[in-house]
């Protein structure tokens, strides 16, 4: 293995976000007094780290915790434990352990799109007046700056400068989404989280709006954790994905080489349950038995283990862990029968060159 | 072919609703025969009028809806056609075809679903409702549709409530419902949109089943390309209430002669092309439907646009082999 190979996430310079173990529980309650009688653990110890420039694909089913994910990263939602290392110039910090001050900052960097473009947008608000607020909060103080700024971010969208005068039921839902991206990139950030942002919309419209994403993303070099359900879409837009259920990752890797290659037995059911609109193209479905079991009561061992073909004994008894293939180190995998590099081996076996 | 191995044809429907002062032409002039025992698939955007079809064949349109021209024929095994457009809603006739012969099952099973009956009962009084049979003999064909349908230990299931079964128990219930009077036509208004591609995967390969072993007639309404690759025989697409191309599985995804499909074809993403390839997306969006142009109504987003000649509605043309296209550019029976 070459030195570069070894590099840890905090000494790749491309790193921009690193996140360590987040957890995310919600408590149940019951009784009279509000006992906690359980957790819901929506993310459950994520580990992964986002370079400057791609576009992190997050998929899985309902309820696997994409979004809980996304808005932890945000900070929408406070995490349970874990840390968020983002890079500031040279150095990391944990986003969850900033003052008022530097959080405050912070935000600026890190910005979010929703999936529901009706509901993102103050309907009693004109455009000019959503994306103003945010500009002078963040220290834009001449009126005239503003609205030019506002006036080049609808342009930017395909909109025209004048929309800006109108209120959000005035446009379509195609429209209404471009502006909610054109409010994330209001304060310049270097991230945006998007949640399902093609998901509402009609099927010609998403080409649209996929499309705009990616020449936004090209001009102003700004790095997408892309969340949707659609695997197609995930695909086209992402450089890496990560397939997530019940909480956990269960696999990380190129989108290609997940495709093409994917390891987890979960991810190639998923990729093989979705229809390809090609007649040239179709394959055979793996078709899961049973539903997706809920994450205030989650399976022993593997959380996948019960719908699994190819479930062993150890499935049963422990969770595997992500870890790097041994073919291919930019190849994460969670799976007990997957060939992955095993950290507690000795050192001296990661010297050796491999075959 | 026979006309009698279509067991629907639709002529020239027009379903109309008044809104306000304004008239919306939901479905206007849809042309459609539907082959007995094949999958039919009818695909567009939200708003095309696919679901308006579906609920003006079944006559379950909401109050401001009206069938006003056109008709529905059914043509039932060993039975007279009907024709179903000129029947009333509340028509012995139409209440005996409407949950027996033609039945139906909706893309969200929560709100489709009695939230305070049992299962059983809510499948069952379909059964007691177009049949002569005791309660207890109903019952025992819900337990058994229902294990055939994949649900574990269907006997205590039926007396569950909807709320205690998952989304896809739950579309399972509704396919039984469907199934449970043996329908000639099964029409499924986005049967999996609701639900999770691996839950997806699995009410699909059902359906498929069940068409195997009843035979049953399944008309697909969907905006997924990808559903109707896998399912249908034939497909219709549809734009602002009218089919605009018509053909079998092959010829839509092989030779697409509509602009509209085409591009609709090239605007989704390919699972596993992975080229990276810019989608081609169709520009400005679909028109208002009270405000639609007297022309073909896809000329303004249209790359082929002949200009004035499209101002002029096209006519519906065979462009060889039954693939029907509702194009200028087709005229001649040419693809262009």
């Amino acid at each position: 293995m070459s030195e570069t190979e070894k590099k840890t996430p905090a000494q790749d310079s491309s790193v921009i976000l690193e996140l360590k173990d987040i957890k995310k529980y919600y408590p149940i309650t019951s009784g009279f007094f509000r006992k906690v009688v359980g957790h819901v653990k929506a993310v459950d110890g994520v580990s992964l780290f986002v370079r400057r420039g791609e576009t992190l694909g997050l998929v899985g089913e309902s309820g696997c915790g994409k979004t809980t994910l996304g808005k932890c990263i945000v900070r929408l939602h406070r995490p349970t434990g874990g840390e968020l290392r983002y890079r500031f110039g040279d150095e990391f910090s944990d986003l969850l352990t900033l003052d008022k001050k530097e959080s405050f900052e912070a935000r600026k960097r890190i910005q979010m799109v929703f999936q529901d473009p009706y509901s993102s947008l103050n309907p009693s608000k004109t455009i000019f007046t959503a994306f103003d607020e945010p500009l002078r909060i963040h220290g834009m103080a001449d009126p005239k700056e503003r609205k030019d700024k506002i006036a080049d971010l609808l342009q930017r969208v395909n909109l025209r400068p004048d929309y800006m005068y109108r209120y959000p039921h005035e446009f379509s839902g195609g429209q209404r989404q471009r502006i909610c991206i054109a409010r994330a990139l209001c304060v310049n950030p270097e991230m945006v989280v998007c949640d399902e942002p093609v998901s509402a919309l009609d099927v010609s419209i998403q080409a649209q709006v996929m499309n705009l994403m990616k020449d936004l993303q090209q001009e102003m070099n700004l790095t997408y954790i892309f969340i949707a359900h659609d695997l197609s879409v995930v695909e086209y837009m992402s450089s890496r994905i990560a397939v997530m259920y019940l909480g956990k990752v269960m696999e990380l890797a190129d989108s290609r080489e997940l495709y093409r290659n994917p390891q987890n037995p979960y991810t190639e059911a998923l990729f093989s349950a979705v229809p390809i609109p090609d007649i040239t193209k179709q394959k055979q479905r793996i078709v899961l038995e049973g539903d997706v079991p809920s994450p205030a009561n989650p399976p022993s061992g593997c959380a996948f283990h019960p719908r699994c073909r190819k479930c062993q004994e150890i499935c049963k008894r422990e969770a595997p862990q992500l870890r790097p293939l041994r073919s291919n180190p930019d190849h994460f995998v969670a799976c007990h029968l997957c060939d992955t590099v095993d950290p507690s081996e000795t050192p001296a076996s990661g010297g050796t060159p491999k075959a | 072919m026979n006309e009698n191995d279509y067991v629907l044809s639709i002529k020239d429907l027009k379903t109309h609703f008044a809104v306000g002062s304004r008239t919306v032409r939901a479905v206007d002039g849809v042309t459609l025969d539907v082959a007995r025992g094949k999958t039919m698939g009818l695909v567009g955007e939200s708003g095309c009028g696919k679901s308006v079809t579906a609920a003006s064949i079944m006559q379950i349109l909401p109050k401001a809806g009206k069938i006003v021209e056109g008709e529905v024929i059914f043509r039932s095994k060993g039975k007279e056609p009907v024709d179903l457009s000129k029947l009333k809603r509340t028509d012995k006739q139409m209440r005996d075809i409407r949950g027996k012969d033609i039945a139906m099952i909706f893309q969200d099973p929560m709100s489709s679903l009695n939230p305070v009956y049992r299962i059983g009962d809510q499948i069952c009084e379909n059964i007691l409702q177009h049949e002569k049979v005791s309660k207890d003999e109903a019952m025992n064909r819900t337990i058994e549709m229902l294990g055939k349908l994949g649900i574990p230990k269907p006997e205590d299931r039926v007396k569950n409530y909807p709320h205690e079964f998952s989304g896809g128990m739950r579309q399972r219930v509704m396919i039984a419902m469907g199934m449970i009077c043996n329908p000639e036509v099964l029409i499924a208004d986005e049967p999996t949109t609701a639900l999770d591609v691996t839950i997806q995967a699995q009410i699909l390969e059902l359906m498929k089943k069940i068409q195997q072993e009843y035979g049953t007639t399944i008309v697909l309404i969907t905006h997924n390309m990808g559903i109707v690759a896998d399912m249908a025989d034939n497909i219709a697409v549809m734009y602002m209430g009218k089919i605009v191309e018509f053909g079998t599985k092959e010829q839509i995804f092989l030779t697409p002669a509509h602009p509209y499909t085409k591009a609709l074809l090239k605007s989704v993403p390919v699972l596993g092309a992975g080229d990276g390839k810019r989608l081609t997306s169709i520009r400005g969006s679909t028109p208002d439907p009270s405000e639609m142009p007297e022309g073909c109504a896809f000329a303004p987003r249209c790359d082929f646009c002949l200009g004035d000649k499209c101002n002029e509605a096209p006519p519906y043309l065979d462009i060889g082999d039954g693939h029907m296209v509702r194009c200028w550019l087709c005229e001649g029976g040419v693809k262009k």
